[in-house]
């Protein structure tokens, strides 16, 4: 049996946190792209895929001033020479005797940067124009939406071959042709994840404490864009890189003495019986940047797991 | 309404109407549906006072508040504010007006942006409207605002997600603070929130009404909460206000048939006085918004319901003791409640 | 006479990215056909894990021990075959939200004579008839054209009425109600609870009440238990629980809590500090940071004590005599 304790004698103490806290510092916030940053690196393959591309970027960057070879140069002595560590074409040479290894890696140098160029290029108009269209809403939206629409439905080889026509096969004009057609599946993706964003009650709150649309586009719906954009780039490099590719394919893609993989697999393809090496190690290039950033992406939007934050 | 030197009323709601128009049927045959979220509803406001308001859900309290701040639009009706009518001003200058009329949502995380530190998001009015402040002051401002919610101040670059629901609310409430406004209104302030959190936000709430003299209108579904917070109480119901009457008056002798349903129907913690609660007498379920019934909206549930009220709107008119109801049979009904033990409470 | 139900011991944790959070730290009560026993408590009080885990209804993640004796059987002992012919037809669950706990897709027809026949082997015309009936005890009106209806084409309060009704189709012992009436206005939960209070008096149902609603609990139940950060701080007969509190929890409870036959500006004594993070609790007594009444002893972790009457405590206040 226990007795009834006598509660007014037991002192009520002072709970006031103020007291407890005097002279303490900012306490450092975990943002919730600190906590994705750690969800991601838990993910084995991503890191993994990460690292690679990470060396393949150098690689490609630094591997033809490192390498003896030239892109273009033409080593009459071993044409179509199998890989061998004596001749020093360690990836065997082509028809014309140019070194795979470092044509590999200069078409490297071109598909990654068709891949990122055109990728920057449709996700700076991609969200600026989704967002737009998603905030603003009624006509605003409805007209916007209805020119991608339009142009959606353009046949985009007919705009391209027709630009190359027009303007030769530049560079330059691959960027700008494939990043004008991709921007439009951003914008799309962009406009719906500004829909439900703009009901979300935080940004109703931004509205009643008074703040500027275009403060609140900035501020509050970008931001938590971020997220489902970056995975959509990660996923779309890829995209762009076998877009290129397959350009090349169809004699549509950089000029010689330039190369691209998509060129290269397709001079490869040619000669697969006789020098299947010119084959094999562009598509094997292409092939792992291409699962790699697949697995970048699926892990991005693992990380940035929407359950979590929105 | 009120004697010339009667002090005037901060804001005045009159006749305000919010309709959403659906449209339902395929290409040949459509129809429009219109929901009348807000039926003309109007009451007053004075300085300093608290205006509860309580209903259940479908009854519009809050679109009501969202009408009022302008965030949206009203189909009719005049809200004015210090003499200034808020549904007749340009989308600019409505937002200059924000600065005084301020809300606190119902969701505590939902209405905190992820990727903001609790110092921007309460900064944020403060940087819109004045922008030409200093870094130095804006925090001075922003952590003074922290302490007066009761969070501590060094917690300024913590984001949403590490604070618990009460302090969330906190934050939403300092947010809310910071331009000091001169009427804020609450939109179920508590309803997410755990009961121990609760009476914590309330106490808040009442100690800053009257610390900073500010207007409140308070809207809950809870009755037990809406008695410790308001002067004055206005029961909704499908869109239409009921009855507007002193809290005291409300729960011991309300005029409204509904009102005195509610408050039959809030079980009382204490075993004595629950086991005695009478049934609320309310038959049927609640109409839909879209098909609101003719006459008094009302009438479908009420247990006193006479032939009248199935024809004729009853209006909202105001009863000897200054209270507001809007029944046919107002004069001659007793609705007194009577609860084992309530006596001298 | 041995008890319908019997708990022992129950604790259920649960293995997050985090560490292992200990959802409910050992609780143990009683339970006779026709008792209404509560369980009351706020967020992180471990109160619904506890009986999803009776239930076999835990998370993937989830991992519970104890006994669960039903009429002399151990529920956490069986198979999910086994515990599949108690679950519905002698001890049925209604939860939260109506909305999705029925199939948008099915018309109630087929949801409510599904669960009949196939606990009871009723045909397809027995089992209907028997469900219009339940329907017709839960007051819906118009029953027989109403069965053939979809979710969506009742409101929230009907929904709910739906759920009690497929709840006791089966006339189970035991109803476990997971805040049944939270999600609804309050005159549809006056009705709901009187609904529960007739089906208990009528068919001697036992019923488990999970909620955080005090006024609820005064109303229909007769005995509480009240939970706090994973552990039973308090158990009694709803009397001693509501008129004699003797864990500063349940005392803080009630004074928080705004009552309509409160004076107008009453003050209401809240709880201080936040809710439980059972990731980081303090050590000796959970609620020792909040608790108003702290001292020394409190840093050793307090035991439930029988304060007399079947009134139990876990607080160093009541002192063994």
């Amino acid at each position: 049996m226990t007795k009834k304790a006598d509660i007014s004698i037991v002192e009520e103490r002072s709970l006031d946190p103020f007291e407890a806290a005097m002279g303490l510092g900012d306490v450092k916030g975990r943002s919730p792209w600190e906590d994705a940053w750690h969800r991601l690196l838990k993910n084995r393959a991503a890191v993994i895929s990460a690292m690679v591309m990470a060396g393949m970027l150098l690689l490609v960057i630094t591997g033809p001033w490192v390498l003896p070879w030239e892109a273009d140069f033409t080593d009459w002595d071993h044409t179509s020479a199998p890989p061998s560590l004596e001749t020093g074409h360690w990836f065997g040479t082509d028809a014309v005797g140019r070194d795979i290894l470092v044509r590999t890696l200069e078409g490297g140098r071109i598909s990654l940067l068709v891949g990122l160029v055109a990728t920057l290029v449709s996700l700076l108009i991609g969200v600026t124009y989704g967002s737009i269209a998603g905030f603003y809403g009624g006509m605003t939206d409805r007209v916007m939406m209805r020119i991608v629409d339009i142009i959606y439905a353009l046949p985009f080889m007919f705009f391209v071959i027709l630009l190359m026509v027009v303007f030769g096969r530049n560079i330059i004009l691959i960027f700008v042709a494939i990043g004008a057609v991709n921007w439009l599946d951003m914008a799309r993706i962009v406009r719906g994840q500004t829909l439900s964003l703009k009901n979300m009650e935080f940004v109703e709150a931004a509205e009643a404490c008074g703040v500027r649309r275009m403060d609140i586009i900035r501020r509050h719906i970008v931001p938590n864009l971020l997220g489902v954009v970056m995975v959509y780039v990660t996923l779309t490099i890829p995209q762009v890189i076998l877009v290129e590719s397959f350009l090349s394919f169809l004699g549509l893609g950089v000029q010689e003495p330039m190369s691209s993989w998509g060129a290269l697999v397709n001079d490869g393809a040619q000669d697969m019986e006789s020098a299947p090496w010119t084959l094999i190690f562009p598509a094997f290039f292409l092939s792992v940047t291409l699962y790699c950033f697949n697995y970048i992406g699926d892990g991005l939007r693992d990380a940035l797991d929407p359950k979590d934050r929105l | 309404m009120s004697a010339p030197d009667a002090p005037r009323p901060v804001l005045r709601v009159q006749d305000l109407a919010v309709h959403y128009q659906l449209r339902e049927g395929g290409l040949l045959h459509s129809r429009i549906h219109t929901l009348k979220a807000v039926d003309g509803v109007s009451f007053d406001l004075m300085a300093g006072e608290s205006l509860g308001v309580v209903g259940e859900s479908g009854c519009g309290k809050s679109t009501l508040a969202r009408a009022i701040l302008g965030l949206i639009r009203p189909v009719r009706g005049r809200v004015l504010w210090l003499g200034e009518d808020l549904t007749l001003l340009e989308d600019e200058d409505l937002r200059k007006k924000r600065k005084e009329l301020q809300i606190v949502f119902q969701d505590p995380l939902a209405s905190l942006n992820p990727r903001m530190t609790v110092g921007d998001i309460i900064a944020e009015p403060l940087k819109t409207f004045f922008p030409k402040f200093a870094r130095v002051q804006v925090e001075e401002r922003v952590r003074g605002m922290m302490k007066m919610v009761g969070l501590l101040p060094n917690q300024i670059n913590r984001y949403p997600h590490e604070f618990s629901g009460g302090q969330c609310q906190r934050i939403g409430i300092a947010r809310a603070l910071v331009l000091n406004p001169k009427l804020i209104i609450c939109d179920e302030p508590v309803s997410a929130l755990d009961v121990s959190i609760q009476a914590q936000i309330i106490a808040l709430l009442r100690d800053l009404q009257k610390k900073l003299q500010l207007s409140l209108i308070f809207i809950a579904h809870d009755l037990a909460v809406v008695k410790h917070i308001s002067h004055r109480v206005m029961v909704m119901y499908l869109g239409k206000a009921m009855e507007i009457a002193q809290r005291q008056a409300l729960y011991r002798k309300p005029l409204h048939p509904y009102t005195s349903a509610l408050v039959k129907a809030v079980p009382i913690p204490d075993p004595r006085i629950a086991r005695e609660q009478a049934d609320t007498g309310l038959t049927g379920d609640m109409p839909s918004p879209f098909n609101p019934p003719t006459g008094c909206v009302f009438h479908t549930r009420c247990p006193y319901v006479v032939k009248r009220c199935k024809l004729d709107v009853p209006a909202l008119r105001r009863m000897e003791n200054g209270d507001w109801v809007a029944c046919h049979r107002a004069e001659e009904l007793d609705l007194t409640i009577r609860l084992a033990g309530h006596g001298a409470g | 006479m041995s008890a319908l139900l019997e708990v022992k011991d129950l604790r259920v944790s649960f293995d997050t990215p985090e560490g292992e959070v200990h959802a409910v730290s050992g609780i143990e009560f009683r339970l006779d056909a026709g008792d209404a026993l509560a369980i009351v408590g706020e967020s992180g009080s471990g109160k619904t894990q506890s009986m999803m885990a009776l239930m076999g209804l835990l998370a993937e993640n989830g991992h519970a021990s104890g006994q669960a004796l039903y009429k002399g059987q151990d529920l956490m002992e069986m198979t999910a075959h086994e515990l599949n012919r108690h679950r519905g037809r002698d001890i049925a669950m209604i939860f939260q939200d109506p909305m999705t706990s029925l199939n948008p897709y099915m018309n109630i027809e087929k949801q409510m004579t599904e669960v009949v026949m196939h606990h009871q082997g009723l045909h397809h015309r027995e089992a209907r008839a028997h469900a219009i009936e339940m329907l017709r005890a839960v007051r819906i009106p118009d029953p027989e054209q109403r069965i053939r209806q979809y979710p969506h084409e009742f409101s929230g309060g009907m929904r709910q009425r739906v759920m009690v009704a497929m709840g006791l189709l089966c006339e189970p012992d035991i109803l476990i109600a997971d805040e049944p009436t939270t999600a609804l206005d309050v005159t549809v939960q006056a009705q709901i609870t009187q609904l529960m209070a007739e089906l208990r008096r009528q068919s001697n149902t036992a019923i488990v009440l999970i909620t955080h609603d005090l006024g609820v609990v005064a109303g229909l139940c007769d005995r509480v238990l009240v939970m706090y950060a994973g552990e039973v701080v308090e158990y009694g007969t709803v009397d001693q629980i509501y008129y004699e509190p003797r864990h500063p929890y349940t005392r803080g409870l009630l004074d928080s809590v705004p009552r309509l036959d409160h004076v107008e500006d009453q003050e209401l004594h809240a709880i201080p500090g936040n809710p439980p993070n059972l990731l980081a609790l303090p050590s000796g007594c959970n609620f020792r940071e909040r608790c108003v009444h702290a001292f020394d002893a409190c840093h050793q972790k307090p035991a439930l004590r029988d304060v007399g009457d079947g009134h139990f405590s876990r607080c160093h206040l009541d002192q063994e005599a």
